[in-house]
């Protein structure tokens, strides 16, 4: 029994501090909503101070929101927050933008071609296939169903 | 000469004739600033990429070994060394810099009792005078190697270790009534895998080899954890240690729970957010070479067995969904009596 493999399995478990699961979405929760709430306030300020609507204020807001978080990532704040965080941090746009300033930071060191070029999209990539993969099944599901008549 | 299964014991028996460690900016404000000859305030270590830097700090750790004891590169017949980034580029391109015949060994974490080993049974069996070893690791470069960029924001669990930016080098020579520590005995490992597939949790992969390693030494001498003043892993973190402690209690190896310590519990402080521990072949060669070397030769201790445990593994290997084989070299250090300061 002492060299089963499953035993060591479910003893190291047993060992190991399990991650604080309902902290952890706790915070989630705060920091990913307090993003969004910063991203609201942002959309607000362009649609009461300049000639922005509600449609065409994203644009400015997700730049701003971008910028802040290459900001936060070049001045190595970012994954700090992210490890209290978690999803709360890399869920909203911010976190999109982190993964790929932290890659092209990374490997700024192998040229501006083959390194911050080609590995910018190495942890993005990978949301922008997945995205799009999903965006086309439930294009399809929706065609299917107007086709139907049932929507 | 061999000894038992796996093991060998040195005579006439090496001595440790000087040693040096560098570390960066995250180690100085742990609590073992004082094993440290060189602590560098940039993670950069004033170079221009991490995996320089990572070289830099090998490069100061053996410098500063040389300047110990008064020796140039050309004094050392040999260099054993080695680290953990893709073909060991920051060890080599620092053998390059050093000009000392090289060879480069790859046992992950465990290469610093790897190289200790192997360097006393190349001074014990004539084959050289001096060997110059040692190891180095570096946080941001084996971040990028192993998990993501250093920037990115990804939550680690409290299993997680943080890898050490430390290097440790040391001159091991023939006798010759020669003053300070002697390695007397080696335990080689096997390699050993229990199945734990989760690299966010290397103590508990790597802690059955430090366990095997032991427990074959002990056989091998037949001695005790009482014939030793310390049984130093590197580095298994907290959740690792506690894990050795129940397989030793399993395979009924008495083992009193204060004299197993453990290098990645030791570099840093309580608050320092390092989850488990430390890890990273510089660790266990700092904490060897910094702080047990000081403890030997200033008689708090007289003879330590440091078993250094190292994850087999590659960025590749895991993603493939491979378990973590792991391996663990022991290495007996003892201060000669009489020969104290």
């Amino acid at each position: 029994m002492a060299n089963n493999k499953s035993y060591y399995q479910q003893l190291a478990d047993s060992r190991a501090p399990k991650r604080p699961f309902w902290k952890n979405c706790l915070h989630a929760f705060w920091v990913g909503g307090l993003i969004c709430t910063i991203g609201q306030a942002i959309q607000l300020f362009f649609i009461t101070f300049f000639d922005f609507n509600e449609q065409t204020a994203g644009d400015p807001t997700l730049a701003v929101l971008i910028i802040t978080s290459v900001l936060l990532t070049s001045l190595g704040v970012y994954d700090k927050l992210a490890q209290f965080a978690g999803a709360g941090s890399a869920v909203p746009v911010t976190g999109f933008a982190n993964s790929m300033a932290s890659a092209a930071i990374e490997h700024r060191t192998e040229g501006f071609v083959l390194g911050v070029g080609g590995n910018m999209f190495k942890l993005a990539g990978s949301v922008i296939v997945f995205g799009t993969v999903a965006a086309f099944i439930v294009a399809i599901i929706r065609m299917l169903l107007v086709e139907g008549g049932i929507l | 000469m061999k000894t038992g299964k796996q093991s060998f014991s040195y005579s006439p028996a090496p001595v440790i004739e000087a040693s040096g460690t560098a570390g960066g900016p995250f180690e100085a404000a742990g609590s073992m600033r004082e094993a440290f000859d060189i602590l560098f305030d940039d993670l950069y270590m004033g170079m221009d990429s991490f995996e320089k830097a990572q070289q830099k700090l090998f490069e100061t750790a053996a410098s500063e070994a040389l300047r110990h004891g008064d020796f140039s590169g050309s004094d050392m017949d040999l260099l054993f060394a080695g680290d953990l980034t893709n073909q060991m580029t920051s060890t080599t391109f620092a053998g390059r810099t050093l000009g000392i015949p090289y060879v480069g060994l790859f046992g992950a974490c465990s290469t610093s009792m790897e190289s200790l080993a192997l360097a006393a049974l190349t001074v014990a069996s004539g084959g050289a005078d001096r060997v110059l070893c040692g190891t180095s690791s570096h946080n941001a470069a084996m971040e990028r190697q192993f998990r993501y960029p250093t920037e990115y924001g990804a939550q680690k669990p409290p299993t997680a270790q943080w890898t050490a930016s430390a290097a440790g080098a040391a001159v091991i020579a023939a006798p010759n009534g020669k003053q300070g520590p002697v390695v007397t005995k080696a335990t080689i490992g096997r390699v050993i895998d229990r199945g734990i597939a989760d690299p966010f949790n290397m103590g508990a992969a790597m802690a059955p080899a430090a366990v095997d390693t032991i427990d074959q030494h002990f056989q091998d001498f037949h001695t005790t954890a009482d014939d030793y003043d310390l049984i130093l892993t590197g580095d298994l973190g907290r959740v690792g240690r506690m894990l050795a402690l129940d397989l030793f209690a399993e395979k009924k190896i008495d083992m009193p729970e204060e004299k197993l310590q453990d290098a990645g519990l030791m570099i840093y402080s309580q608050n320092q957010p390092v989850n488990a521990g430390a890890s990273g072949c510089g660790c266990s060669a700092a904490v060897t070479y910094g702080h047990i070397i000081k403890g030997l030769e200033s008689g708090n201790l007289s003879k330590v067995l440091i078993a250094a445990t190292g994850a087999l593994l590659s960025p590749v290997s895991y993603q493939q969904g491979e378990t973590i084989p792991c391996i663990a070299h022991a290495v007996v250090i003892e201060q000669p009596k009489g020969g104290g300061a």
